[in-house]
């Protein structure tokens, strides 16, 4: 009610409820976008998406050529793998992979020939217009592509047209509201025309008559140069438009971005597509487009390397596989002694315990923050004061201080009442708590607790089918024997002599 | 006088005449099979069918739980949060478990040494081992619950206990090593085991 009042007032030109607005630093927003160099090993895991793991199409000693697919899709939520340059696969192993769990994946080693050969086995497509819409779809799917925003959900199963749930709208996301990060920005500042090309390609798809190009207003020279490309665009006489907002965070979550634009929330449990919206990230529309006008599959991607422990911060166009440590080096950081690291933004992004993990297609950011940049999060975790901060940095109006409380105690059951897992671990409520509690921390170990209890009673589940099948099959083996027994004594009754003999 | 003493007799005993038959006819109709109750704890049960309670397998163990013959505290592989959950449906007391809860394992068939004998594939209470006689028998290892029951069984000791792969996918986020979290987390052990 009061921030009601307050906006009335107009003291919060916040479109969409909650939300905070944190330092931005914004440091490498005007360094353009340089190549980094190929590494001399690339270290490529199976599995860069959301969904299930690839397996692998080639053999230790095969030699591969750059986007030549090297481990297939498994199913229908996955997309392939492919070379990131022209090489010798020279092992395929455990390597570790940017993970919270520090844990590994299955890796394919390529060591490059220095050549960085093409592999051209997928035309061009210029002609798109006059596509079929499910063969761009197979590209997109081929070409291994999954959304570059952070999420990595492979982009093809939100291509589609669907009868009962017609997009009207596409939405493409500038608003890269993470704090350090300038990968998108520079993309749109250095690559629009390829942006609108990808996202004609997209409303082609979706057969969407709207296209929106959503940026914040700290990113001047992004919204200028989208703008300029979309006036000679529009003489085609398309309806796409660019959307400058008010800087807010997390105004890029894709939920809190469509409400922002269209006035409609996405109800829980449901998909953007349920309101007549899709979303796209910047850095997708432009492999969207180099995957059907050039045919090149993803093999690269542009990441922003930054934090006050890097000397030469700046934005790279990195080769998927190459290791953190290399970038690093190549940045003037060589010494990780008392420093985080960071893959991702400051609020989503997850701690690393070593740079020698490589680069996927989700990684947007690499970050290095000294001890004294980090220490605020580090404070000891004090009681909760209930001063409700929280509950109004929730972008979802979620009540995180209970929330944190049922996570804690383990009481499952009611922290799902509370909405848990509406929770899109913003990290709001964590930024604002002035008592230190790693909120967004006992949200991810609540869901972790629900997720192993799920699993369990699954498995519990499929053991007693398991069980009882068993049993029924062992009764009806016996009966049918036992039948068998009875029919063979009926018809070959043994006559007096014969049962003499058998004693004999 | 009588006659209203008549109508009150007629007019009760045919109501206790109706209901009576509503109630037959309902009891047959809505008959309910099995326990009720049984099906509950079995269904918190975590179905390895190993015996380590000492019936033969989890329905048993359940039945007993329901006619309050046994405890609450003898599943091993179900641990402390099946025995809550079991306490919590039969209202009583939670009981410390007999053992502590182990890392979770499963079974492995070292098949150079596997002479095809079946055994183990007879013992096996969900069917997770395959082969045939004469053949290498080997575990599906997503399907083994860990309960021991097909290491008796081998005349040759070829089946060994292994951890349980760890999956990424399966791995979730531990609590935050802030000393609240953690001085909960004992608060609470200590107290489930009073």
């Amino acid at each position: 009610m009061i921030k009601h009042f307050f906006k009335k007032l107009g003291f919060s030109s916040a479109p969409f409820a909650g939300g905070i607005q944190p330092d931005m630093q914004k440091w490498t927003e005007s360094s353009a976008i340089e190549i980094c160099p190929l590494p001399p090993l690339l270290i490529v895991p199976m599995k860069q998406h959301i969904g299930q793991a690839c397996s692998s199409l080639v053999k230790v000693g095969d030699h591969v050529l750059r986007g030549q697919k090297i481990a297939k899709a498994e199913g229908y939520v996955s997309v392939p793998v492919h070379a990131p340059t022209s090489g010798k696969v020279i092992k395929i192993e455990e390597h570790a992979i940017p993970h919270p769990s520090g844990m590994g994946l299955a890796s394919i080693f390529i060591e490059p020939d220095g050549l960085d050969e093409r592999d051209t086995s997928l035309q061009p497509i210029t002609d798109w217009q006059n596509m079929d819409v499910g063969a761009l779809r197979e590209r997109v799917r081929v070409c291994g592509i999954a959304g570059l925003g952070g999420a990595a959900f492979p982009t093809f199963i939100k291509l589609v047209q669907d009868q009962r749930n017609p997009i009207e709208t596409v939405i493409l996301n500038g608003i890269e509201c993470e704090p350090f990060l300038t990968n998108d920005h520079r993309l749109m500042v250095e690559h629009s025309q390829e942006i609108l090309h990808g996202m004609k390609i997209i409303m082609h798809m979706v057969g969407a008559k709207q296209g929106i190009i959503a940026i914040e207003d700290n990113k001047a020279d992004a919204i200028q140069s989208m703008q300029d490309t979309v006036d000679d665009a529009n003489i085609e006489g398309l309806n796409i438009h660019v959307r400058v907002l008010p800087t807010r965070y997390p105004q890029g979550s894709e939920k809190q971005l469509i409400e922002v634009i269209i006035g409609k929330q996405v109800p829980a449990g449901k998909l953007p597509m349920h309101v007549g919206v899709i979303c796209q990230n910047i850095g997708t529309t432009k492999a969207i487009y180099e995957a059907v006008v050039l045919g090149y599959p993803l093999t690269e991607r542009v990441m922003t390397v930054s934090g006050d422990a890097v000397p030469n911060k700046g934005n790279l166009l990195v080769r998927l596989g190459t290791s953190m440590r290399f970038i690093y080096a190549q940045r003037g950081l060589e010494n990780f002694e008392g420093l985080q690291i960071l893959h991702g933004g400051p609020m989503m992004g997850e701690r690393l315990r070593h740079p020698d993990i490589p680069v996927i297609k989700s990684s947007t950011g690499l970050l290095a923050l000294s001890q004294d940049f980090f220490k605020q999060a580090h404070a000891v975790e004090e009681p909760c004061i209930r001063c409700g901060h929280c509950s109004e940095a929730c972008p979802i109006g979620l009540t995180p201080n209970l929330l944190a409380d049922h996570c804690r105690n383990e009481q499952l059951e009611k922290a799902a009442d509370y909405h848990l897992f509406d929770c899109i671990e913003c990290g709001a409520c964590s930024y604002v708590c002035p008592s230190h509690i790693p909120l967004v921390h006992y949200f991810r170990f609540g869901k972790g607790q629900a997720a192993q209890v799920r699993r369990e009673q699954n498995f519990a589940e499929a053991s007693r089918q398991r069980s009882e099948s068993r049993d029924t099959r062992i009764q009806r083996e016996k009966d049918e024997k036992a039948a068998k027994r009875k029919k063979v004594r009926a018809t070959h009754a043994p006559t007096p002599t014969e049962a003499e003999q058998g004693k004999e | 006088m009588l006659e209203s003493l008549m109508y009150a007799i007629l007019a009760l005993g045919g109501f206790a005449l109706f209901s009576g038959l509503v109630l037959a006819i309902s009891s047959k109709v809505f008959h309910i099979e099995g326990d009720p109750l049984s099906d509950k704890i079995d269904a918190l049960l975590p179905q390895t069918q190993c015996g380590q309670c000492g019936f033969p397998g989890c329905r048993p163990y359940a039945d007993a739980v329901a006619s309050n013959t046994v405890d609450v505290n003898h599943c091993v592989p179900g641990g402390e949060r099946t025995m809550l959950a079991i306490a919590d449906v039969m209202g009583v007391e939670p009981k410390a478990v007999d053992e502590e809860e182990a890392t979770p394992m499963v079974a492995f068939i070292r098949e150079d040494e596997c002479i095809g004998c079946t055994l183990c594939i007879k013992a096996c209470p969900v069917d997770a081992i395959v082969g045939a006689p004469k053949q290498y028998h080997t575990v599906i290892a997503d399907h083994c619950t860990g309960c021991v029951l097909c290491l008796e069984p081998c005349p040759v000791d070829c089946i060994d206990m292994i951890a349980k792969p760890e999956l990424l996918e399966h791995w979730s986020w531990p609590l935050p090593d802030t000393q609240r979290a953690q001085t909960g987390l004992e608060r609470r052990e200590s107290h489930h085991h009073d």
